[in-house]
């Protein structure tokens, strides 16, 4: 079925958003078939970017762990994390659509200021919607976006968290369809968004995987990646799936643990719902209301996942599991002390269950960490 | 399935069951089941509306913050339903939760004539659709002002009961002028089915009643009425008014 991976996907919205989906649909496959389009994406992605982004061992970490850890440094990208290769992909259709006004959903930050960045430099008017307690927390986010000219609105309804900037940018779009492009920031929504964003960000796999070959001459036998709505995952997943004996690993936000209920791991305590667009594992009650969320991390705040994520899981291809914001923190720490490499607490998740496993292994080090020092206890 | 005069424009108002909590809902619910009104649309509450404005995101917060379920909202249902036909207005997300086979079997018990769901249109229904089918209970789907003519041909073809057209390119909420481009929207639309056709989205005043009059066979109220009940007043007295500018 269309825009379905299995069971799950679909596009459930409002009837306003159908035909600027199909029309968004038909202008992603156009754009991706244009040599015009292929070829200036590949120079920012060289020149504004800077890919492709090294393939880098953590020497100690692996001496300390016993195991050999490659880290892949999305953390480098221009803006400090994988979310600008989405960004550009889609700033650059909205152009091409002639649409000049984009709007995005940001939780930790790094989506938005990769969407005002790009709008920056396409000149285009850009609007990000954020919760409230997220701009608490990742208030040097908010500062960059302002200085990058966008307006950044304040949600304050629900948990003030990723899903209620979701709902409220998507309440725009129905608004401003005619005119605006929504750039959604992770694999999640409705067809052809999950695609669409996947194809965006599988270039993290496809360079990993050249990268660890032509460095290890064989492949990892685990790829390890943090799963919020799950778009550095299946960036990186993608490349090495038809790779049967390559393990693929997903970490969602274990928060302050799953028995409490104070947790973001959708695959690992949800069941299959709808939210934001599309069916896939969703954390909710028994009378299907969106449950709220709780981790350290903004970016992994969510109670979704991107709708292959689930459909992985169900087809036993990768594994999803939670790790809990302590160890997180931790992670992050160690990485930060051993290899001068300070990351993002959503990839410090990844970052945890690496140390903790046997062998060869690929780590999608999705971001970097500035951003999360006044979330940090003093050491 | 909506009870509409000849000559007159119906009127569809909206409540949020179990807003601000089940009493005061259940009064205001039997106080408008008096009125000579087309239907009375039930929304039953869910915690991420896509397609609400603040009005009707707050009540239907206000609602489950007030325990409400799906369950207290099929009881609410079966109280007014012998003296007016009530749609259910909700999301796809809590019948799935509910079950669809479930959902249609217990809203037929309470009476209800049909089922709007706004982030369900006919491409993804085929599960609820049929189930509602099955029972008897008729799945309203929404036309919108971005709707090419071959998805207005698919939503009147899937529609039961009557066709509601979306009438601004946006959430719900009380706004002030009726957008314009309305006529001849509600003209393609009409041009396409049977059924009767309501307007929604923004209606809140008399004057768009009268403006609508001839051009829709109904037309839903929402955010407006809604809102009297936030402010503690029955909503029958603005009701009232809103019949008169119907006639």
């Amino acid at each position: 079925m269309k825009g379905r991976f299995g069971i799950y996907g679909g596009q459930y919205v409002p009837e306003t958003l159908m035909s600027p989906l199909a029309e968004l649909e038909s202008a992603w496959a156009e754009a991706r078939a244009d040599p015009d389009y292929v070829a200036e994406m590949e120079r920012h992605r060289r020149d504004f970017i800077g890919r492709p982004t090294p393939l880098y061992f953590a020497e100690r970490l692996s001496e300390l762990h016993g195991n050999r850890i490659h880290l892949k440094r999305e953390d480098l990208c221009h803006t400090g994390a994988h979310k600008v290769n989405n960004a550009l992909g889609q700033a650059l259709l909205a152009v091409r659509m002639g649409k000049r006004r984009v709007i995005a959903e940001t939780g930790a930050g790094q989506h938005g200021v990769a969407v005002a960045t790009l709008s920056a430099r396409f000149g285009l008017d850009c609007t990000v919607y954020m919760g409230r307690e997220d701009m608490r927390r990742q208030a040097v986010n908010v500062q960059r976006m302002g200085l990058l000219g966008a307006e950044v609105r304040e949600v304050t309804a629900g948990t003030m968290t990723l899903k209620d900037a979701t709902s409220e940018a998507i309440r725009d779009w129905v608004t401003n369809v005619r005119t605006t492009h929504y750039i959604i920031g992770s694999a999640v929504g409705p067809h052809p968004y999950p695609e669409m964003v996947r194809d965006l960000q599988r270039v993290i796999g496809d360079e990993a995987r050249a990268q660890y070959l032509a460095a290890e001459g064989r492949l990892p036998e685990v790829v390890v990646a943090c799963v919020g709505g799950g778009s550095n995952a299946i960036g990186i997943f993608t490349a090495f799936l038809g790779d049967e004996d390559v393990r693929l690993l997903g970490v969602e936000a274990g928060g302050s643990g799953i028995a409490g209920g104070r947790h973001a791991a959708s695959l690992a305590a949800g069941r299959p719902g709808v939210l934001h667009g599309a069916l896939s594992y969703l954390l909710q009650d028994a009378d299907g209301q969106v449950l709220p969320t709780h981790s350290v991390s903004a970016g992994l705040d969510y109670p979704g996942v991107g709708p292959e994520h689930s459909f992985l899981r169900d087809a036993e291809r990768a594994e999803y599991l939670p790790v809990e914001d302590a160890d997180a923190v931790a992670a992050l720490r160690l990485c930060t002390k051993l290899e001068g490499i300070l990351p993002a607490l959503e990839p410090a998740h990844a970052l945890h269950v690496a140390g903790t496993l046997p062998g060869r292994v690929l780590v999608c080090l999705s971001g970097r960490g500035d951003k999360d020092l006044d979330n940090l206890a003093p050491d | 399935m909506l009870r509409i005069s000849n000559g007159e424009l119906g009127l569809i108002p909206y409540l949020m069951a179990g807003h601000p909590d089940r009493d005061r809902s259940t009064g205001a619910a039997r106080s408008l089941a008096g009125l000579p009104v087309a239907a009375l649309e039930l929304g039953i509450p869910f915690s991420d509306p896509l397609a609400d404005g603040p009005v009707i995101q707050r009540a239907g917060h206000a609602a489950l913050e007030a325990g409400t379920t799906v369950a207290t909202c099929l009881e609410l249902a079966a109280e007014v339903s012998p003296r007016v036909p009530v749609v259910f207005m909700s999301y796809v997300n809590p019948i799935l939760s509910y079950g669809p086979e479930r959902f249609a079997a217990d809203s037929a018990a309470a009476g209800v004539a049909g089922v709007i769901l706004p982030d369900l249109p006919p491409e993804e229904a085929g599960s609820v659709a049929s189930a509602l089918e099955s029972k008897g209970l008729a799945t309203v789907f929404m036309a919108a002002p971005t709707s090419s003519p071959e998805r207005i041909r698919l939503i009147c073809d899937a529609s039961r009961g009557f066709v509601y057209c979306v009438t601004v390119t946006g959430i719900t909420g009380v706004r002030s002028e009726l957008p314009e481009g309305i006529a001849e929207l509600l003209g393609r639309v009409r041009a396409a089915t049977r059924l009767p056709v309501a307007a929604g989205f923004g209606i809140s005043r008399p004057e768009h009643l009268r403006a609508l009059r001839g051009a829709a066979d109904a037309a839903a109220v929402g955010s407006a009425v809604v809102n009297e009940v936030a402010e503690g007043r029955d909503p029958a007295g603005l009701v009232q008014e809103l019949l008169a500018a119907c006639r």
